[in-house]
């Protein structure tokens, strides 16, 4: 039973019918019922597709995690209901565009270091830098915290796309 | 070309209308019945026909601009009946009232902005205790969503959360799709109230009729149990030395059958069984292995024998807040086994051991079977000593009052349900109950037994005040030869007081029956146990006269005021062939035991003056609880 109350974050995939209303259906689910989302995407399956997926980042303790699933599976326009986490291995990516602005020793640093964060830059002027990188949540926040001290003043990010490894699909 | 046979009072009189009238050239109506198949019929003449395909016969609603359309194919067709209510809040409890009296869809056609918004409650209330509800509203035309038109809302976005789902129909082509849809969605899986948003140009534009399809693309849940998870369950009740069995208002949903079921399993398993409040009717309660209703004003055998055992099966009920008192103390001793059709309530509030996830009537049958089937057998002498336990919390008779019968003296509520009972069933027709919220449906529960399911009609989840006289229209309407009673308080009555003007309409013969206190008797009860009787804004001042109000409404009025005028009442009440309200006065002091207070568990129960009292101080914690 004290499995039940132990907190862990899952990434769960939603797939839905691609309608209007959908989105929203989702997100009040778990605004009403004050579940967590940490971060939040959705996109049709294919381009102009019958399906959408939506990938949620959740937390929570195990009772209430297996409530999210249970609430989104009884919706209407759910397909399917997919706890990446919980059903094995999975690729988690995000991707980010920051922007750093300064000169001189900083702008220097911030360049090498997103050589080895392997970020491609996508602005650049004789100020400042935008760059882009993809990977694991944990690798965006990284790069994000170094960035701080060497003039960080933008960040866009997309929140979490996930799939699970190997065969299996949702 | 119509029938008026079908209108009752002319429709033309007092015609009450909520917008201006709309400048359109009217559009011809064809009559439904010659249609040849390649003329295209307006979006109203298509949803009615769809309506009549899914066997719709009665329709609850208010018109309105938006929704004009659908009036217009309705004046010229003699299929469905509609029966305008006075607010859109009583078309839906009536809808409400329809469909648990009889298991079929409950239908409501309200007009756009606050038509639908007026809806909102009643369709929470569906939602929470699981009535299948289609709900029609008009919308302004598709060009102007979204421009804050005139009785525009966003009707979708405000009753997203309201119901099981929803619906705006943007095209033509989908009208006839959704609404069936609509309907498969309202009564499949776990029942729920489903609106349609309908814009006016759609109902007036052409549109193509589908028949219903086959099967719907995403959502088809799960009905038939898992015959391994059975054989679990028939494994730990046959194992069991104190057995209990709680049943809820899933096993009414899903049919007669069901409840049939279910009192067979008792009776073959000789186990005691109580019903939750959505529940009654279940099984028969003047059998004796019925322990009562249980929860917050549950009796004490009933709650005690859930606290105590060692096999829980619970059927078609939600292990809601009401029912468990403090969830860490719970029935903590027990396996528990939960069938549910709807697999979120499992494992929601109390982790169960046997999750069965089946309509509640299939799982009964197999039940059932896979029990006959296996070869043990239960412990005889264990379910005696239980039963001879729980014979012993039985002489608490903890629902005792005490009527002082000495003529002029005042009438106790308990009384004057226990009367209403007998003599109401001990006549030949059919009996059905509707209830407002508070005490007197407590004692309602408590003290009108009911031996049928389908039979009692009350707003369990949100409690909602001003559902019991809609409800009992809904319920009269269904059936026309039947006893229907509205057992009330006084400030619930007022809530939807207006719905008089619907009964006279359609001469139902309804008895709305007040307990009258002049208090908000549940909240007053609450305040002197919980907040040190400060009384405040629980008071019912400025009371109409109740008889004379049923005399403005076309209907009877009648007074109690002392016991010995009570029976004389009653049957005067009964045998009246048009609506009566009988404004009944009674004991205003009294409080609703046994009552667990919030925070409590089961075994912490408040008894009456009658017996001496537990008398569980209510911690700071349960103060913070409803």
């Amino acid at each position: 039973m004290s499995d039940l109350m132990s907190q862990r974050t899952a990434t769960i995939s939603v797939l839905v019918d691609n309608e209007a209303g959908v989105l929203a259906r989702v997100t009040g689910l778990f605004t009403g019922r004050g579940y967590n989302i940490d971060s939040l995407t959705v996109a049709p399956v294919e381009a102009g597709g019958a399906t959408s997926r939506i990938t949620i980042v959740t937390s929570g303790t195990e009772m209430v995690i297996g409530q999210i699933k249970a609430q989104l599976e009884r919706l209407v326009q759910v397909h399917r209901v997919s706890d990446l986490t919980k059903e094995g291995p999975h690729v988690a990516r995000e991707l980010a565009l920051v922007k750093v602005v300064g000169t001189g020793n900083n702008r220097v640093e911030a360049l090498s270091i997103a050589d080895t964060f392997r970020a491609r830059v996508v602005d650049t002027t004789v100020e400042s830098f935008v760059f882009e990188l993809t990977g694991a949540s944990d690798k965006l926040d990284a790069f994000i915290a170094l960035m701080q001290d060497l003039g960080l003043a933008e960040v866009s990010r997309t929140g979490v796309a996930a799939i699970a490894r190997g065969t299996r699909t949702i | 070309m119509f029938d008026i046979r079908n209108l009752g009072i002319s429709t033309n009189s007092g015609l009450t209308q909520r917008s201006n009238r709309p400048t359109e050239p009217a559009h011809t109506n064809i009559g439904t019945q010659t249609m040849s198949a390649d003329v295209q019929q307006s979006g109203a003449e298509v949803l009615l026909r769809a309506l009549k395909e899914q066997g719709v016969e009665v329709i609850f609603g208010y018109p309105g601009g938006a929704i004009l359309p659908i009036y217009d194919a309705i004046f010229n067709q003699n299929s469905i009946r509609h029966i305008l209510v006075r607010q859109e809040g009583g078309a839906v409890h009536a809808a409400e009232g329809y469909a648990r009296s009889t298991g079929k869809v409950g239908c409501v056609l309200v007009t756009s902005g606050p038509g639908a918004t007026n809806a909102v409650t009643g369709l929470c209330d569906a939602l929470m205790d699981s009535i299948p509800i289609v709900c029609l509203t008009g919308q302004v035309p598709t060009h102007l969503i979204g421009n804050d038109a005139f009785q525009e809302a966003d009707t979708t976005g405000i009753t997203r959360p309201a119901t099981k789902h929803n619906y705006l129909v943007k095209r033509s082509e989908d009208l006839a799709r959704v609404v069936h849809e609509a309907f498969y969605v309202a009564k499949t899986g776990r029942p729920g109230p489903v609106v349609i948003d309908l814009p006016k140009d759609i109902l007036i534009n052409p549109a193509p009729y589908l028949e219903a399809a086959a099967q719907h693309k995403s959502y088809r849940p799960r009905t038939e149990p898992d015959v391994d998870q059975i054989a679990k369950a028939v494994a730990i009740l046959k194992n069991a030395k104190r057995p209990m069995i709680y049943a809820g208002g899933g096993v009414i949903n899903a049919g007669p059958a069901a409840s049939a079921a279910l009192t067979k399993f008792v009776r073959t398993t000789g186990f005691p069984i109580t019903n939750t409040l959505m529940g009654l009717g279940i099984y028969p309660a003047s059998d004796p292995q019925f322990l009562g209703m249980l929860g917050m004003h549950g009796t004490y055998e009933a709650n005690l024998a859930m606290h105590g055992c060692d096999a829980l099966l619970c059927v078609g009920a939600r292990f809601d807040d009401r029912v468990t008192g403090r969830l860490n103390a719970f029935s903590q001793g027990s396996r528990k086994i939960h069938i549910d059709i709807d697999p979120s309530s499992i494992d929601k509030n109390v982790p169960v051991e046997v999750p069965i996830v089946a309509d509640a009537g299939k799982a009964l049958v197999a039940l059932q079977k896979a029990w006959d089937a296996d070869e043990a057998r239960v412990d005889s002498h264990a379910l005696a000593s239980w039963w001879r336990q729980i014979d012993g919390w039985r002489e608490k008779k903890s629902l005792k009052f005490t009527q002082d019968m000495r003529p002029g003296s005042i009438i106790k509520p308990q009384y004057a349900v226990q009367r209403l009972y007998e003599i109401a069933t001990a006549r030949k027709q059919e009996v059905f109950i509707t209830t407002e919220v508070g005490q007197h449906q407590m004692w309602a529960a408590q003290h009108f037994h009911f031996q049928k399911p389908n039979r009692w009609m009350t707003s369990g989840g949100l409690g909602t005040m001003g559902y019991g006289l809609p409800a009992a229209m809904g319920v009269q309407i269904a059936h026309p030869d039947a006893l229907v009673i509205d057992i009330a308080g006084e400030a619930s009555t007022l809530m939807n007081i207006q719905e008089l003007g619907t009964i006279a309409q359609y001469k139902l013969p309804v008895k709305v029956f007040i307990l009258n206190n002049e208090y908000m008797g549940m909240v007053r009860q609450w305040q002197e146990l919980l907040h040190g009787g400060r009384y405040s804004e629980s008071y019912s001042a400025a009371l109409p006269d109740f008889v004379k109000l049923a005399d403005a409404f076309h209907a009877k009025g009648m007074r109690a005021t002392s016991v010995d005028q009570l029976d004389d009442l009653i049957v005067a009440m009964l045998d009246c062939p048009t609506a009566v309200i009988a404004d009944i006065a009674v004991d205003q002091g009294e409080n609703c035991f046994p009552m667990i207070p919030s925070g409590a568990a089961h075994n912490e129960m408040i008894l009456g003056p009658e017996h001496e009292s537990s008398g569980a101080a209510i911690s700071d914690a349960g103060m913070a609880l409803v």
